[in-house]
């Protein structure tokens, strides 16, 4: 407590000192040409590995930002994160109105393997720092499993520090879990499984997934074998901020 | 204690209002340790496809205990777990806190329900079990989670639990009493009939992780009454999120 005590009134006399220097210069008539607004940057480098045995996992949706989250339990799925989820595609994600500042991945991140991301985003009012960095990420050989972190709150991270866990995988609720040929994107649909599609035909709720069931399971007509199978977690992510 | 006061020093410098705060929430904290707590509990139901039963939620002492992986399940526990009656479950626990129902009935997938709970002197352990359907014996357990002192918002998961007293069978003929095989009721109503039975053995009679469901894709005969693409879950099962006023 002591030590509290002492920073504070540290920094109650600093604050005058400084609020007194304030007074003496504002207070003289010398001209002072007007400085542009000061520019804030905060930039965060994002590593993620695939958990899974053979689910690769579509182009990584990064995004920092504000407002809202990617997706709330229990609630429909945006059209953005149905896009993604059922097909791969991270584009309307990262078009999102909250997004501050977004960034694709790669390409397909395959089994084990690992990718490095990096986001920024420059804003002159440190109201409009960004609060919040979210990701998301398809389970191509699925119906619409999806992984990746809602909006975790950055705000107290500071420049150097991380933060590390792994996530667990939903369902958009938004595709029959069928696991036919035909409504799996990924390579076990071969290559011509369907992606998106507009119609509702689940529970139109976010849950968690159920994981698939495979055509070793008991599951007739399914195009996932043994292989396809998962369990949480998913992904491993570090988020560090770097600025 | 010396990290918590050099990040809430970190963090006040800059402000000094909630420096003020912080330092008065310690102080408060550290004489609070023992004493009675106002807490917000919410369950939330991860699940895409399995309903939980009425919901107990209990403060607790450090001796008492819902259920323990690896230990026998007791009477009590077995009727909540195979039939969704927390009657004898609430009974025992004379001196705990205790929220029974919440929902009300059945909490859906992906659903949320919320209780208060007042804490007295000694009852620093929560627990939370419910009956997950359709299955035989499987249910939601969290046991004797220690209530922080400091004030905030808590949030974690938990796993499905298989209480060791009934075989999986996935059968569901309605049975939900003790010892009565069988699974009472798919509330979905989006489970079959005809199963011949999963397994008619429970070879681990304790309380264990549960393996989860196997279920079939013939809604009018194979083994399972169940249906592999609804009733199937990975862990976890259940968030709940615990604030501490």
């Amino acid at each position: 407590m002591i030590s509290i005590n002492k920073i504070l009134a540290f920094t109650a006399l600093s604050t005058l000192v400084l609020s007194a220097c304030g007074g003496s210069s504002s207070s003289s008539k010398v001209m002072v040409p007007e400085t542009p607004d000061p520019m804030f940057t905060q930039s965060y480098q994002v590593t993620v590995t695939n958990l899974t045995y053979a689910q690769p996992m579509s182009p990584i949706a990064l995004v920092l930002h504000n407002e809202g989250q990617l997706w709330t339990m229990g609630e429909m799925a945006s059209v953005a994160l149905e896009n993604l989820a059922e097909s791969g595609d991270n584009s309307d994600v990262l078009a999102d109105s909250m997004v501050l500042s977004g960034q694709g991945g790669a390409g397909l991140l395959m089994p084990a393997m690992s990718e490095v991301l990096n986001v920024s985003y420059t804003f002159t009012d440190v109201n409009n720092a960004p609060m919040k960095l979210s990701l998301a990420t398809m389970l191509v050989n699925t119906n619409d499993a999806f992984t990746g972190i809602n909006a975790l709150a950055v705000n107290n991270l500071a420049v150097g520090e991380s933060i590390s866990f792994t996530t667990s995988s939903y369902d958009s609720g938004t595709e029959k879990n069928s696991e036919l040929m035909a409504t799996i994107p990924g390579p076990a649909g071969g290559g011509t499984g369907e992606g998106f599609n507009a119609e509702r035909d689940d529970i139109d709720k976010v849950a968690m997934h159920s994981g698939v069931v495979s055509v070793d399971d008991g599951l007739m007509g399914s195009a996932l074998t043994q292989a396809h199978r998962f369990d949480n977690p998913t992904l491993a992510v570090m988020v560090t901020r770097t600025e | 204690m010396n990290t918590l006061l050099s990040h809430a020093v970190k963090k006040t410098a800059k402000i000094k209002n909630t420096a003020l705060l912080l330092s008065t929430a310690l102080l408060l904290c550290t004489s609070a340790l023992t004493q009675a707590q106002e807490l917000d509990i919410t369950v939330t139901n991860l699940t895409q496809g399995i309903h939980f039963t009425p919901i107990l939620i209990a403060a607790h002492d450090s001796d008492t205990q819902l259920f323990k992986s690896g230990d026998m399940a007791s009477p009590q526990l077995q009727m909540m777990a195979e039939g969704g009656d927390i009657s004898a479950l609430s009974t025992m626990l004379a001196s705990a806190n205790k929220a029974e129902n919440p929902a009300m009935g059945l909490l859906a997938p992906t659903m949320s329900t919320s209780a208060m709970l007042s804490t007295t002197d000694g009852n620093m352990y929560l627990s939370v079990v419910a009956m997950m359907l359709p299955t035989n014996d499987g249910f939601i357990g969290l046991n004797s989670w220690k209530i922080p002192a400091e004030a905030g918002t808590y949030s974690f998961t938990v796993n499905a639990y298989d209480a060791g007293t009934e075989a999986n069978d996935e059968m569901i003929t309605g049975g939900g009493a003790p010892g009565a095989a069988g699974i009472p009721a798919a509330p979905g109503m989006d489970a079959g009939t005809g199963g011949t039975g999963v397994t008619m053995t429970e070879g681990n009679a304790y309380v264990h992780i549960h393996r989860g469901s196997i279920g079939d894709d013939n809604l009018t005969a194979g083994k399972s009454d169940l249906d592999n693409t609804v009733h199937r879950w990975l862990n976890p099962v259940a968030r709940i999120t615990v604030t501490v006023n």
